[in-house]
């Protein structure tokens, strides 16, 4: 449904953009129908940039978004509206995603005189009340409230919800839920899981692990703008194969295993490793089914 | 006994009444403990340790002392806690980041802030030097502007100088937060080594992530709209948690392992309510599933067993 390939997207830097900084080097994923993918890296990994350069708010340097086959960065402004009404993104903050002089209906009814100019005042009901139980809200909580009544998870599914309205196919989900409270977020990670189900695919970028590990389907781990794995993500978790990835998940926090306990495994797992490697062009080998680990000693 | 908080309320002015931000805490944190203080927003925890610090201008001491080896600080006078900030209380800020004056060169800033101490920064600076290594800084980190260093260089300057002169106790709000996996476990791990090194007595960690807790606390303490609700040793409260909402928090944190396809983990459902009015009773009744008539009484916080304390009607049983 939609092919990344080879995308490069390099920044201007410094007076008259006499410098250059490349944000995103030679990433190439897809996303099918029906499926999450989580887009996983530190800060400063480009991993944004990946996703808005999808959403066509910022333009690939070099190599092409396609989706359906048809090349994004040829849209002219019909062909993006279009566009916009099957592929949708949503953003970390849900309090600056709303205008706060304005109730948060405001944001459903701009999507509607955009996108859906001929639909009747009945019709619409209908399809705001599905999309609403879709994200599990109750209609009568949320509208004509002001951004300020609601709270960040309530604001963040009626986001999710205003996308639905649209018949889309993918939503790219930017840090959706890094600023909700642990006992919600984990709330719309499910809405996700639910959507997905519907034959929603779904772009996950997240710098947290553990979330992308939960809902997502495949995983891609960048850094500094390079793919370093990417896989189904039970065998990147279970199975990694970068030193870069295993250094990132023996760094991640959890409640029921110490720091402490896991310097003597990853030592020991990573002399157990000496599985041969097909070479695959594009800078990535193949280490297993749909498994591929950028070469070792690539530190760009 | 190194800090002893009892029955702290700390309220917030605003037109229409105070808000009940910490509505009365009471623990104790013994010399060399780190206590982790985990909450959502909201909970109080930042309040907590404001007011530990430096109250803000709309914050009011509305009841209770805190005493820090056998004295007690006048929290509600800022002036009169002068003389405790930076030698005996301190704080990494949240945001610590910018908490580094940007006009001015770091080492310039840290021996500004000395002699408004009336220390000597010429006498100190062997010792700052010993510990900006310790954290893995270089000494040309004093000559460099704040601009020039990353976010997790920022916070181990910043964590140094906070600590500078070994004070009883420090205050940690949201230090890891802000920072990237690997470097979070670096700043947290440094916590810890600083306990280890008599550079800090006591240390409050203040958090919303309880499994960084989990990697470097001593004792856990969970609160949930201005109450405590649970404090004991970090293992026993996320291996057994007795509080329905301690329990159902952790059960709603996705670790490395649990997928979506395998494992459906849900979320507590409710939002926590209001302090401007604060409801009569146990506050998390609204959102608990155990909850019953009797919770409408408020729940004492007591000790369940050594060290463990809890606010729950259930959770003794």
């Amino acid at each position: 449904m939609l092919r990344v390939d080879g995308v490069t997207k390099v920044f201007r830097t410094g007076l008259f953009g006499s410098g250059s900084q490349t944000a995103v080097s030679g990433v190439s994923f897809d996303v099918r129908p029906g499926e999450v993918v989580s887009l996983i890296g530190e800060s400063g990994s480009g991993k944004t940039t990946v996703g808005r350069m999808i959403l066509r708010l910022t333009t690939a340097t070099a190599g092409t978004i396609s989706f359906e086959g048809e090349d994004v960065a040829g849209f002219g402004r019909r062909d993006l509206r279009r566009y916009y009404a099957r592929v949708q993104g949503v953003f970390q903050d849900p309090f600056s995603s709303y205008n706060p002089v304005f109730k948060v209906d405001r944001v459903l009814g701009m999507l509607r005189s955009n996108y859906l100019p001929g639909l009747s005042d009945q019709e619409w009901k209908r399809t705001l009340r599905s999309s609403l139980e879709a994200v599990s809200l109750e209609p009568a909580d949320v509208l004509g409230k002001y951004p300020h009544q609601l709270s960040g998870g309530q604001l963040q599914r009626l986001m999710v919800a205003r996308a639905l309205l649209l018949e889309i196919e993918l939503l790219v989900a930017d840090e959706i839920i890094s600023m909700l409270d642990a006992s919600t977020r984990i709330d719309v990670l499910n809405l996700l899981g639910d959507l997905k189900r519907r034959g929603l695919g779904i772009l996950f970028i997240t710098h947290d692990l553990s979330l992308g590990n939960y809902i997502s389907d495949r995983t891609l781990i960048l850094r500094r703008g390079r793919v370093v794995e990417l896989g189904p993500t039970p065998k990147v978790f279970g199975d990694p194969r970068h030193s870069y990835t295993r250094a990132l998940l023996s760094c991640v926090p959890q409640l029921h295993r110490k720091w402490s306990d896991e310097a003597g495994s990853s030592a020991a797992s990573e002399n157990g490793d000496s599985t041969a490697v097909i070479a695959n062009g594009g800078g990535l080998v193949a280490v297993g089914d749909d498994h591929f680990v950028a070469s070792e000693d690539e530190r760009a | 006994m190194s800090l002893a908080v009892d029955n702290l309320r700390v309220y917030y002015r605003t037109l229409r009444g105070d808000v009940r931000a910490l509505d009365g805490a009471t623990f104790t944190v013994q010399d060399g403990e780190i206590m982790g203080v985990a909450g959502e927003s909201g909970c109080g925890k930042t309040t907590l340790g404001k007011s530990l610090i430096r109250l803000d201008g709309r914050m009011r001491v509305a009841e209770g002392t805190v005493t820090l080896d056998g004295v007690e600080l006048p929290i509600a006078d800022d002036r009169a806690m002068d003389t405790y900030r930076f030698r005996h209380v301190s704080i990494v800020p949240q945001y610590a980041m910018s908490a580094l004056n940007p006009i001015r060169r770091i080492g310039r800033m840290i021996s500004e802030l000395l002699s408004s101490r009336g220390v000597s920064y010429d006498e100190t600076l062997p010792e700052l030097r010993r510990r900006l290594a310790l954290v893995g800084l270089e000494d040309d980190v004093l000559d460099r502007y704040p601009i020039e260093l990353s976010g997790g260089m920022k916070q181990r300057v910043v964590m140094v100088l906070s600590t500078l002169m070994n004070p009883s106790l420090l205050v940690a709000d949201e230090l890891t937060s802000a920072l990237d996996v690997s470097t979070q476990k670096a700043v947290a791990e440094m916590l810890v080594e600083f306990r280890d090194r008599g550079f800090v007595k006591s240390t409050i960690v203040i958090t919303h992530d309880l499994s960084i807790l989990y990697q470097i606390a001593d004792t856990i303490l969970v609160m949930y709209a201005g109450k405590l609700v649970e404090k004991g040793p970090a293992a026993e409260i996320t291996e057994d948690p007795r509080h329905p909402y301690t329990r159902l928090l952790i059960a709603s944190l996705p670790e490395v392992g649990v997928r979506f396809e395998e494992r459906r983990l849900t979320g507590i459902a409710g939002r926590p309510p209001s302090l401007l009015r604060p409801p009569t009773g146990c506050r998390f009744r609204a959102r608990c599933p155990l909850a019953t008539e009797e919770c409408a009484e408020e729940p004492p916080f007591v000790e369940l067993a050594p060290g463990r304390h809890a606010a729950c009607w259930k959770a003794a049983a």
